[in-house]
């Protein structure tokens, strides 16, 4: 029972930043911007997040508030991650330039750009930004007294918790409203779908992508920094490919926000027993096969490839994607 | 006299072309020295001295341009190359460690020659890159995300292999590390590419071999085949419009296979001709390898030309030497800021190529008026 708590508390805190970044992606893509760029905007978002955690742990605000210092941290990471993704915006949207070419440009800048920052401002080869250990939920947190030994209720809500969760499950929520309960959103999907249309009716395309965008950039900045605190390692200037692991999670979530909420469980599933898979009895065991969770985390892009021959007839990607809007073709 | 000579010099599309190229570079490296006295002003003349002159600073780093240019040219020319069929190619870098996976595996556990290494990582690049070019053409899947996806199977596959054989490691050489494939001197000498008629203009540099010879002859290679054969206009015209090329009877589906297979068949020989120099071992790696990735920015800066790329893949590993010289006031990470400033213009570079159009005619509109 407690390996079973200890994987269900596992999976969630993985498929937090799956899920943020991925519906980030889902918001940029349904106003018609392809946004391949999610790996660098999480990484500038935890970057920027790192130091303000850094910074309230020197100056003693952390220790004494940790949560609404984590609370600052994640809105620093959202807000880094839409200025980034401005720059997203204004190569797609007002140049009409290459959505694809764009964000593989941020890909390659954010890691460098945070590589350098590190450098510049811990000083020469200290590459690894270190989280301070009050970000994390315990029981302290509420008051509640410390409990002897491992409990399965114990180690499935506080083993791995941080305010990145239940702030991950308000903003899925809102964004679940935000895309199909309110007119902006109709208005978004509209523009990624005929945006032709979507102007002939008044609506404002290049606004309406520039908060695609926008969403998208707080979206993969907050997601960057749930990434971090999950691996709780600290940040290394990179986010582990996971930028791209949204990518696949949309996709397989058909761009549609409970079906993405659901791939990101499976993924961060797989990633869980890939990282556990020597303790898992149940698993099956490849005697004599080293490294074999090389192979766990191979079949989340695996599933989504054979997924992909399967739903590619009946995509519900939008139309529009990745097509620069042009008033004058109208 | 043919066409293309009846216009003007500096309106020819290749010349803009190369200016926009070099307007890019320009605004990237401005963009790296501003970066560079934001952080350190005191160090920064000295930092980019170091990055603009390393590289010709002595003959051993220029053979250390010549080594890391060779890949990347290959990469570029097969990013070029779908981008000329209109494919973007981003799997590069997932062709690229299968190529130096079939490389090394046919160098160290079948003991065999280079140039049949090669030809191996020739077929594991081409292996790689059919899957992007099937689901494109048969599931209509955007290559782009194929690509990405065959990116990390490749990479975590690669690692899942080599951790399961023993000869392949440095450990079953010898060594103690097995975290890497075993160095070509102890394992098989003669999957080491030679160093021909460059020995002795570099004397005993490490870096130099005729790598950079064999990927010059492939670049002039994909330019015949993309402009005096019937196959690269075919390809072309797929890129151009699919549909239009579907109608004047070009088999579209095929040609898209065909010109991924080709394309990743280049950045396999990138991936083999990198590791076959014998200065470096394969890693297993937990991220991607760049390489492929810097593929982009070569292509981009030669406008996909195959000829072009002989020239921008050797400024991108100039700089490259350039910024590990940087190194220890400045993180060599910087060249990649530059870099990615180049690609970002070059995402919106027909933008960029009306703007000098434009400025170049103006002028001459202007001198005209004056007269």
């Amino acid at each position: 029972m407690m390996i079973a708590a200890n994987i269900i508390s596992m999976t969630i805190l993985f498929a937090v930043p799956l899920l943020l970044v991925a519906m980030g992606g889902m918001f940029s893509e349904h106003s018609g911007v392809i946004n391949i760029a999610l790996e660098g905007m999480m990484i500038i978002g935890a970057l920027f997040a790192c130091f303000t955690l850094q910074a309230f742990d020197k100056n003693g605000f952390g220790p004494a508030h940790p949560q609404l210092a984590m609370f600052i941290a994640i809105l620093v990471a959202g807000g880094t991650g839409m200025i980034f993704s401005l720059l997203l915006g204004f190569a797609a949207i007002n140049l009409k330039a290459d959505q694809t070419i764009g964000g593989t440009a941020l890909n390659q800048f954010a890691p460098a750009f945070a590589v350098v920052m590190t450098w510049a401002i811990q000083g020469q080869g200290l590459t690894t930004i270190f989280i301070p250990n009050w970000v994390r939920i315990t029981r302290e947190t509420f008051g509640l007294a410390p409990v002897d030994g491992p409990s399965f209720w114990n180690n499935l809500v506080f083993k791995y918790f941080y305010l990145t969760t239940p702030v991950a499950i308000v903003l899925f929520i809102v964004a679940y409203i935000v895309m199909y309960k309110t007119r902006f959103g109709l208005r978004l999907r509209a523009c990624g779908e005929h945006p032709q249309a979507a102007d002939s009716v008044g609506i404002n395309v290049y606004k309406m992508r520039y908060a695609g965008v926008l969403i998208s950039g707080f979206l993969g900045g907050v997601g960057g920094l749930a990434y971090t605190v999950a691996v709780g390692s600290g940040f290394n200037s990179d986010v582990g490919g996971y930028g791209f692991l949204a990518l696949a999670v949309m996709i397989f979530g058909n761009w549609k926000p409970l079906p993405i909420l659901a791939a990101s469980l499976f993924f961060a599933l797989f990633k869980v027993i890939a990282a556990l898979n020597s303790t898992l009895t149940f698993l099956p065991k490849f005697e004599g096969v080293k490294e074999i969770s090389n192979f766990y985390q191979m079949l989340p892009y695996i599933v989504t490839m054979i997924v992909l021959i399967f739903t590619s007839k009946n995509s519900q990607a939008p139309k529009a994607e990745g097509i620069p809007y042009d008033k004058g073709s109208r | 006299m043919s066409k293309q000579n009846k216009q003007p010099l500096l309106q020819r599309p290749a010349v803009v072309g190369v200016l926009a190229s070099l307007l890019f570079i320009v605004i990237g490296l401005v963009l790296g020295f501003v970066l560079l006295v934001l952080l350190n002003p005191g160090e920064s003349v000295n930092g980019m001295r170091a990055m603009l002159t390393t590289g010709f600073s002595s003959m051993d780093k220029l053979g250390k341009v010549l080594y890391q240019s060779a890949p990347l040219m290959m990469c570029g020319l097969s990013v070029g190359f779908a981008f000329k069929t209109g494919l973007f190619n981003i799997g590069a870098s997932g062709q690229y460690t299968m190529g130096a996976f079939f490389s090394l595996l046919c160098a160290i556990q079948f003991q065999l020659p280079w140039f049949v290494c090669l030809l191996a990582g020739a077929v594991g690049g081409a292996i790689w890159g059919i899957f992007p070019g099937l689901f494109k053409a048969y599931f209509n899947v955007n290559e782009v995300i194929t690509a990405i996806m065959f990116n990390w199977i490749g990479m975590y596959l690669v690692n899942l292999l080599l951790a399961n054989m023993p000869m392949m490691l440095a450990s079953g050489w010898g060594a103690s590390n097995s975290d890497r494939t075993a160095a070509l001197s102890a394992a098989n000498p003669g999957a080491i590419l030679p160093k021909g008629p460059l020995a002795g203009l570099f004397g005993n540099s490490s870096w130099i071999n005729i790598s950079i010879i064999i990927t010059i002859l492939f670049a002039i290679l994909v330019w015949v085949i993309l402009q005096k054969t019937t196959f690269g206009y075919e390809l072309k015209a797929c890129g151009l419009s699919r549909d239009a090329a579907q109608y004047a009877g070009i088999n579209s589906k095929r040609n898209i296979v065909l010109s991924m297979v080709i394309s990743g068949a280049l950045s396999g020989i990138g991936g083999g001709i990198y590791y076959l120099a014998g200065t470096g071992q394969y890693v297993l790696e937990k991220s991607i390898l760049s390489m492929g990735f810097n593929g982009i920015p070569v292509a981009l800066l030669a406008s996909s030309n195959p000829i072009g790329t002989i020239f921008s893949a050797l400024f991108i590993s100039y700089i490259q030497v350039g910024g590990a010289a940087m190194q220890p006031a400045f993180s060599s990470e910087t060249i990649d800021i530059v870099i990615a400033v180049i690609i970002y213009l070059a995402a919106f570079a027909l933008l960029m190529r009306g703007v000098i159009a434009k400025l170049v005619s103006g002028r001459k509109e202007k001198g005209g008026a004056a007269k």
